[in-house]
């Protein structure tokens, strides 16, 4: 188990400016707060340059020869293939609105990780190279040499961004740190810097078609597993089809839902609903990861993973494809997926086969999020619900940064949330939708040899959902992210314990009425519910909103009793 | 070193404008050759800065999103923060541009002890709104020197801009604001520790110029009460390049133009291009409709992937156990 960092030490820290002008500041590695080199293997299996094991620990780092030129001609290259970097290079005017927005900064207080500085770290040596005066005033104008000691510092600080765009909603001219860090670990890259936490799933995800390196016999056995927890829970039994071709649709979800609790309980919500719906779906061993961790490397790498979701679709004959919940997996699919890889017009538009509604903000991708299609389903009223079910847990939604600032998928969550649970509740408006704060481990932080700087990253959240917890008791974070499922339970039990992490798709697991189901005396988590819900009187529940259950069944229910109520705003609540 | 450079150098600057025209009578260098060098220079490197930001490709619709994105019919869309359209864009450049949106949503956090909070913090959006809207009316108001006959339009501005009859010459409002603003800008960047950690030289200097260019301009018209018919016939000849000079409309005349002149040449080799940019945002000027209509990429290329092909290869045995089926039996 990873050591915990003493609270105290932690929020150690203020907002004050250092001493040192942070030009002459030299980066210092504490451990706890970065991640392991890639190895060696790793890199070489997707064919990454300077494959070879290396620590960031040790004063070498093993670079190839004439790397500074390997650098400053990848910044060259990049600024002819990206406005986006040429643009933010030059037009930022260190205005400092975005320096207190970056959940790192916010809980380090180091001004290295204000998103303005971080870039500033990269364009000091872009002044020095490609502008004039730069060349001529050198550090006077901010720029300075690309030397060994600033290539470290790159590493050290572009590892230190999660890629949320936190910033960029409150930048004037929407500079996105994401972007330059997304630069920056492509330059690193070049040179075969990166962490094991990133490289080793890449290799994973391109030789095995997940993260983890689930073969398929494992995947398998694995569903088994969580078929048999549904057979508990409902008394059904469900036999997900895999690689199935002439499916209707390719389910596609992170692979983190078909291993890891609380991920394999959203999994196990997916199924119930789609096998209650009877739609014919496949899921494939080959595409069996929604993620994408080479996004976290390069744009190549990036392209390369998801080339096998439309391969997949393709080979299988699908109309369509349906995606699971997952963040950065949202952003690849709404912004990057068609561009590289479509146009996919051997799919269809997606059609609901239940409600027959037409995802027309889908009509090119033709992959459709798994909230866009149950808030469809339960607005035209296919599926039955006892919310009551949920009556246990008091419930809070953290947005996901991907799907709020790369997609803006805030509504639809929450429609659905409002629909199967009676006890949700929204934190602070500073802390959520475009405002959202990251989990503190995205873009592949989720190690455990940084655990110091996830839970700070996750201070910011954990922050607001104490709020929440000493207001209204309370004790779910929902979320539609597998990272935020991975990352969140430790953040949680550390800064606001009592806290489950659940992804939305369980709460509607615990909902949903199936046909032919047992009554349900269990949970997803397998947890007894406050008393049996026998189906006829579970439906008058639903609908008399009875005060939530007396006895607290659980050490997870910390009942308010005020009987305040789904307070929490549904904009588009019918 | 931050701040004193820059500051010398735009008293400098003034300084050498002040005793080439007083004492060496440099006044076709300062009123009529660095003007138009300056105004050169300027068109010059706008256009070459945008053209080469413009030469960038944008492989990628990275919008950032900040409201409710257009799905199912129900959903109430937001139409500006999340726009789907070309006109929705627009609708949110403008935004951008003209109220300044973004910064209007800035907040400021704060840490007691284990707590973290948010406050208001609009002084930052104000400031930059008044600086940047007096600047506009400034150089709108300035047109009056270089047309003739006046358009209503311009000489509509400054009689508004004027409207509250103070003193003679008439006292302009916008001399006042865009005074205040600056003033709030650079106090900012001096004495908010954060924003004066992370200030360059090349953040203090084209503040200080800009303070000179108004502080030069206020003198010359209430202090030194320039004659305004002189510099109107000069403005005029500039304009329509028969430059005549005023060798009697005093040095602080030559002063201001100077500075200004300086701003011109100075503005396309700085950050003041943020002007031109923010147009250029990819994260702001894109509708966020890349599920809908397929984004090209102008340098995609092919790929390495590992196929289905190959893996069934090396999984066959596996899979076979487990009863998937197989593409190949073999």
């Amino acid at each position: 188990m990873v050591k915990q960092p003493d609270k105290q030490e932690l929020l150690d820290f203020g907002y004050q400016a250092p001493a040192t002008p942070w030009l002459d500041t030299p980066v210092d590695f504490r451990p706890g707060t970065y991640c392991h080199g890639a190895k060696g293997k790793n890199l070489e299996a997707v064919g990454f340059p300077n494959a070879r094991d290396w620590s960031p620990a040790e004063d070498d780092w093993k670079l190839p020869d004439e790397w500074q030129n390997t650098v400053i001609e990848g910044i060259a290259d990049r600024m002819k293939k990206y406005r986006s970097f040429r643009l933010f290079m030059d037009v930022c005017v260190r205005c400092g609105a975005c320096a207190d927005k970056c959940h790192f900064y916010i809980a380090s207080g180091d001004p290295k990780n204000m998103p303005v500085l971080r870039a500033e770290l990269l364009r000091s040596v872009y002044r020095r190279n490609f502008t004039t005066s730069g060349k001529l005033f050198g550090k006077l104008a901010g720029a300075r040499d690309l030397s060994e000691d600033v290539l470290k510092e790159w590493w050290y600080y572009f590892f230190q961004c999660t890629e949320c765009r936190r910033c960029s909603v409150f930048c004037p001219y929407g500079i996105d740190q994401a972007e330059i860090t997304m630069m920056g670990r492509e330059l690193l890259n070049l040179l075969g810097l990166n962490t094991d936490w990133i490289s080793g799933p890449v290799a994973n995800c391109y030789m095995k078609g997940n993260h983890v390196g689930l073969e398929p016999q494992t995947i398998l056995g694995n569903v088994e597993f969580l078929m048999e927890d549904i057979e508990t829970v409902c008394g059904k039994h469900i036999e997900p089809s895999f690689n199935r071709k002439g499916a209707e649709v390719l389910f596609v979800v992170p692979s983190g839902d078909l291993y890891a609790e609380p991920g394999t309980f959203a999994f196990m919500g997916y199924v119930m609903l789609l096998e209650q719906l009877g739609l014919d779906y496949t899921l494939s061993t080959y595409a069996s990861e929604g993620g994408n961790f080479g996004l976290f490397t390069s744009n190549e790498m990036a392209k390369r993973l998801n080339s096998k979701i439309y391969a997949e679709a393709r080979r299988l004959g699908v109309k369509w494809i349906l995606g699971g919940e997952c963040g950065h997996m949202w952003r690849v699919i709404n912004q990057y997926m068609d561009t590289w890889n479509g146009p996919a017009d051997f799919l269809e538009v997606p059609v609901s086969p239940i409600t027959g509604s037409k995802f027309e903000n889908a009509s090119s991708t033709k992959m459709v999020h798994i909230a866009e299609f149950t808030a469809d389903l339960i607005y035209h009223d296919k599926i039955k619900l006892d919310k009551s079910r949920n009556d246990h847990l008091i419930v809070t939604y953290h947005d996901s940064c991907n799907t709020a600032r790369g997609m803006g998928l805030m509504d639809e969550p929450r429609y659905i949330m409002n629909k199967v649970c009676n006890n949700f509740f929204e934190m602070p408006e500073e802390t959520i939708r475009e405002r959202t704060f990251c989990c503190g481990a995205g873009s592949g932080l989720n190690a455990g040899e940084n655990m110091e700087l996830r839970l700070r990253g996750g201070l910011p959240r954990a922050n607001a959902v104490r709020y929440v917890q000493e207001r209204h008791g309370v004790n779910v974070l929902a979320n539609i992210c597998a990272v935020d499922r991975a990352a969140l339970p430790a953040v949680m039990d550390y800064w606001v314990p009592g806290v489950a992490v659940m992804g939305l798709h369980e709460l509607v697991g615990n909902a949903l009425v199936m046909d032919g189901e047992s009554v349900r005396h269990l949970d997803m988590r397998g947890e007894e519910l406050p008393r049996p819900m026998v189906q006829e009187e579970s439906v008058t529940l639903a609908v008399d909103s009875q005060p939530v259950a007396e006895a607290a069944p659980s050490d997870l229910a910390t009942v308010t009793g005020e009987g305040e109520k789904g307070a929490g705003k549904a904009v588009t609540d019918a | 070193m931050k701040i004193g450079l820059p500051l010398l150098a735009v008293v400098a600057l003034a300084a050498l404008a002040w005793l080439g025209c007083e004492y060496l009578r440099l006044q076709v260098l300062f009123g009529v050759v660095l003007p138009y060098l300056a105004l050169l220079l300027f068109l010059v490197g706008f256009v070459y800065r945008v053209v080469l930001w413009g030469r960038s490709a944008v492989p990628f619709n990275i919008t950032t999103t900040c409201g409710q994105q257009k799905s199912l019919p129900w959903v109430k869309h937001d139409r500006l923060e999340n726009p789907s359209s070309t006109t929705g864009a627009i609708g949110r450049m403008i935004l951008e541009v003209l109220l300044f949106r973004s910064l209007f949503r800035n907040l400021r956090t704060e840490k007691r002890g284990a707590r973290i909070s948010f406050g208001s913090a609009k002084w930052l959006w104000l400031g930059g709104l008044v600086f940047h809207w007096s600047l506009l009316v400034v150089l709108l108001r300035h047109l009056r020197l270089f047309l003739e006959p006046v358009p209503v339009v311009i000489s509509g501005i400054g009689a508004v801009d004027g409207m509250f009859q103070i003193g003679v010459p008439v006292l302009f409002l916008t001399d006042i604001t865009i005074l205040a603003a600056l003033a709030f800008l650079f106090a900012r960047r001096v004495l908010a520790p954060r924003i004066r950690y992370l200030s360059l030289p090349a953040d203090y200097f084209p503040l200080l110029l800009l303070l000179g260019v108004v502080i030069s301009g206020i003198l010359m018209r209430y202090a030194f009460k320039v004659d305004m018919l002189q510099v109107k016939e000069m403005m005029l000849g500039l304009a329509s390049l028969h430059p005549q000079l005023s060798m009697s409309a005093g040095s602080a005349l030559y002063v201001h133009i100077f500075l200004v002149s300086v701003l011109f040449a100075y503005f396309p080799w700085s950050k003041l291009m943020h002007a031109g940019g923010i147009f250029l945002s990819p994260t702001r000027n894109m509708p966020n409709n890349s599920r809908q209509v397929r984004h090209i990429n102008p340098w995609n290329y092919p790929v390495q992937v590992h196929s289905y092909v190959e893996y069934e290869d090396e999984y066959r045995e596996k899979m076979r156990k487990v009863g998937l089926p197989l593409d190949k039996e073999g």
